[in-house]
């Protein structure tokens, strides 16, 4: 039996290759963050609303689909109702008309939430640059993961939702959830320690 | 096909040929348009409407000429109608809702884009951009990047502090006209109303 | 402004008398949100209901207005390729093709006969595509996931052939005014025909898991008729026309691209349901598999593009890196677009959405000076706000879902 001393102070999550401790020594108990285990979970288990525009949603469809399944990482349960979502992707040309309901999509979503501005159209207005498009879906919502291409490959879909995980992997969340001011979002946070 | 065109050019008297690449075409005055149409649905078989559009012809007179595309389903062929538009401040035409339901949607975008205005139409309201849009898009004088307005959503653009404005043109599609001296034709973005050396507009 | 009565609600009987008395509700509006998993994009539809039937349905469009025909006045014809693939974005290829031959109509320029073979693969496969996901999202739309996964593993199939075609997954950008970007690579062809050997028993799978279904039939079986008037008086087309036993399909009645030379039957339905649209879409892959075997079957040798349109469709690289008039005749074409001569143009074509049709107009140059795009979604949802009242609140889902519009060409 190979006995790994694991450093108390060590966040479990990032070495979980090097995790092993001996049940019999110290029982079904492990000693880490409280950071570690809410951002395990919360990383693993990304529910996307997919806000599915134009053909970048078809994309999104695919990756939804069983050559490219997304389904690995927890995230097949597209959930359109924003209630049960928690990161909005923005999938497709966003124009001034619809600015409006991607804007309360989003505040009607719980924390902790998350945004994907998928493909050149969500980033910047892509290759439409006229009276009806919106430059850029970060004019309106805060945006967390930028993706590009025309429509971004589903695989290009898939790294940029790993980096969202490493991203969320990083967060501060037991001082958001334990704080006394509660409706804090994470942007403000954010914000607040200048990131 | 020019037999066809002939036989329509005789029956109704007021009509012209029109030069076309491809299709029959005609041009039609706006007094007698309805019944021409009329006509041109119950007996010479052309029961579907295509297309309801518009050209801005910017500084010719008359300015905006309404284009009608009829298919026959029957013979197989296409008619396509030009009227022109007698005002240029406020053009307006008839409105064919009454004989083609499809015309419904197809004038509402036209009145939308262009901003002729069609008379008898069940509800005239624009269908692409949202109902308090200022302008009309199509019209020459727009120009492509856009102009600043609020959105229009209030509450939204209250929190977010956005509002609708011009699309940066730098960098825009390079294309370069093929009049004048190859020194003075650089390849440039054909809307120039945002860039580096002109200030945002806002009208 | 309400009133309210006290009932106490004991027995069916009972609740039967109340109604008969004349018990009236108010209407309630509900708003089908642009944001919603039926609606197939960004539709929003402004409702009032009675109960769980609808009296009033006025859609609102405009939420993917991007501005395109106001954008194509302002860069070049070739320029204006990667746009129309945007249209339509399940069968991108359609589109490219029925742009490029509304430009050439309106030059008078004939692409010879092997670029016009590869044309019909590419219309063709698009429609595969096409019909499938439209397949595969009405299934999934009725509850039916398998369909779903069943086709868009076929679509992925598809997706590697255009990638090796065009170098793109979908939005491919194919044609250029005057031919294609590219000539088929080797053994795409055979490929193409294995992929046909493959499509054709999913095909089956799929009909005994949907055509025969007691729960399917149900839920689409005289849901969303659209009588023949109906149809040729909103102006709709494609396989919704044609399920409503209109006999017009483009091409054959105006055949373009060479399609008289293929054996193919066009599928007509007999009540204009749902079912009849669904059974239409089912059948056309089939169809469609036979014209690119006959096609393959006859595949043309020679040039991929006009080659003595000199004015129109650049050289190739390796004369322009080389020789003195190449390098001009390039210049010209990019920097000043094709040289297209004045004129107006009408030009349709049969997509797997409908009739999608290009109305140009040109003062000379490379740029258009109209550019007017006829989408054939635009057309086929004006019959929404005639056919939607009437029926229960869960057949929204069914008859959008056969109806089969794309947001992209009816917002433009």
């Amino acid at each position: 039996m190979d006995f790994i001393f694991v450093d108390r102070e060590t966040d479990i999550s990032m070495h979980t290759d090097k995790i092993g401790y001996d049940s019999k020594i110290e029982s079904e108990l492990i000693v880490t963050k409280a950071d570690a285990v809410i951002n395990w979970i919360r990383k693993h288990s990304v529910w996307p609303m997919p806000m599915g525009l134009a053909c970048c949603a078809i994309e999104l469809m695919a990756v939804g689909a069983s050559r490219f399944d997304i389904s690995r990482f927890g995230m097949e349960v597209m959930r359109f109702s924003p209630r049960q979502a928690d990161c909005m992707i923005v999938s497709g040309t966003v124009t001034y008309k619809m600015a409006e309901v991607v804007r309360r999509i989003y505040d009607q979503m719980a924390e902790p939430k998350w945004v994907v501005a998928m493909g050149a159209c969500a980033s910047t207005g892509g290759m439409y640059r006229s009276y009806a498009t919106l430059q850029g879906v970060d004019n309106i919502v805060p945006v967390d993961i930028y993706i590009s291409g025309c429509p971004p490959r589903p695989e290009a879909l898939l790294d940029a939702m790993m980096r969202l995980q490493d991203k969320i992997a990083n967060e501060q969340s037991s001082k958001t959830l334990l704080s006394g001011n509660r409706s804090e979002s994470a942007e403000i946070t954010a914000a607040k320690e200048g990131r | 096909m020019q037999l066809v065109l002939d036989d329509i050019l005789e029956k109704f008297p007021f009509l012209t040929a029109r030069d076309s690449a491809d299709h029959n075409a005609v041009n039609c005055p706006e007094d007698n348009f309805l019944e021409c149409i009329q006509q041109l649905k119950d007996q010479f078989d052309y029961d579907f409407l295509i297309d309801v559009t518009a050209i801005d012809w910017d500084v010719e007179t008359p300015r905006f000429t309404g284009i009608y595309h009829l298919f026959s389903t029957r013979k197989h062929c296409y008619l396509r109608i030009a009227v022109d538009c007698a005002d240029s401040i406020n053009p307006s035409l008839p409105s064919l809702a009454h004989i083609y339901p499809a015309a419904d949607w197809h004038e509402r975008e036209t009145y939308d884009l262009m901003g002729i205005h069609y008379s008898n139409h069940p509800d005239l309201r624009r269908i692409l951009m949202w109902d308090d849009y200022p302008y009309h898009p199509l019209r020459k004088e727009f120009p492509l990047a856009g102009i600043e307005v609020p959105l229009p959503a209030a509450d939204v653009a209250e929190r977010t502090g956005t509002q609708v404005e011009p699309a940066p043109m730098m960098g825009g599609p390079f294309v370069s006209s093929a009049d004048g001296p190859m020194s003075q034709t650089e390849p440039s973005a054909r809307d120039e109303s945002w860039t580096e050396s002109k200030t945002k507009p806002i009208v | 402004m309400t009133t309210t009565k006290e009932i106490s609600i004991g027995d069916i009987n009972a609740r039967a008398q109340v109604s008969e008395e004349g018990f009236k509700g108010e209407s309630m509006s509900l708003n089908v949100g642009p944001s919603h998993p039926t609606t197939h994009g960004v539709l929003r539809l402004r409702m009032e209901l009675d109960g769980d039937i609808l009296t009033k349905c006025d859609p609102v469009l405009g939420y993917l207005h991007r501005g395109d025909e106001k954008i194509a006045e302002n860069m070049t014809y070739n320029q204006f390729v990667p746009y129309t693939d945007r249209l339509d974005y399940l069968a991108p290829l359609a589109n490219n093709v029925a742009y490029a031959m509304a430009v050439e109509k309106l030059a008078s320029l004939e692409v010879p006969e092997r670029c016009q073979a590869i044309r019909v693969l590419c219309c063709e496969l698009a429609r595969i595509s096409s019909h499938l996901l439209g397949v595969g999202v009405y299934g999934m739309d009725a509850g039916a996931w398998t369909v779903f996964m069943l086709t868009f593993t076929e679509r992925e199939k598809l997706y590697t052939l255009f990638e090796e075609l065009t170098g793109a997954r979908f939005t491919t950008s194919y044609t250029r005014i005057g031919g294609v970007a590219r000539d088929v690579p080797d053994g795409w062809l055979g490929r193409v025909l294995e992929f046909c050997k493959g499509v054709l028993p999913v095909l089956d799978t799929i009909d005994k898991l949907l055509t025969r279904n007691r729960i399917f039939m149900d839920r689409t079986v005289d849901v969303g008729v659209i009588s023949k008037e109906d149809a040729i008086a909103y102006g709709i087309t494609g396989p919704n026309l044609r399920a409503s036993g209109v006999d017009l399909d483009l091409r054959k009645d105006r055949p373009y691209l060479g399609y008289e030379k293929y054996d193919f039957e066009v599928p007509i339905g007999t009540t204009g349901d749902c079912y009849d649209r669904y059974l239409m879409r089912a059948e056309e892959v089939r169809q469609s598999v036979n014209i690119i075997r006959q096609v393959i079957g006859q595949f043309p040798e020679g040039a991929y593009y006009a080659e003595d349109a000199k004015k129109i469709y650049a050289p190739q690289k390796s004369k322009v890196l080389t020789s003195m008039e190449e390098l001009i005749q390039n210049f010209m074409i990019v920097t000043e677009g094709p040289q297209i001569p004045a004129g107006e143009v009408y030009f349709e074509a049969e997509n797997p959405k409908g009739a999608l049709g290009f109305f140009i107009v040109s003062k000379g140059g490379g740029v258009p000076y109209r550019l007017k795009i006829r989408g054939p979604s635009f057309c086929n949802l004006s019959i929404l706000s005639k056919l939607l009242p009437g029926h229960y609140l869960t057949d929204i889902t069914v008859i959008l879902g056969s109806l089969d519009f794309v947001m992209g060409e009816c917002d433009r």
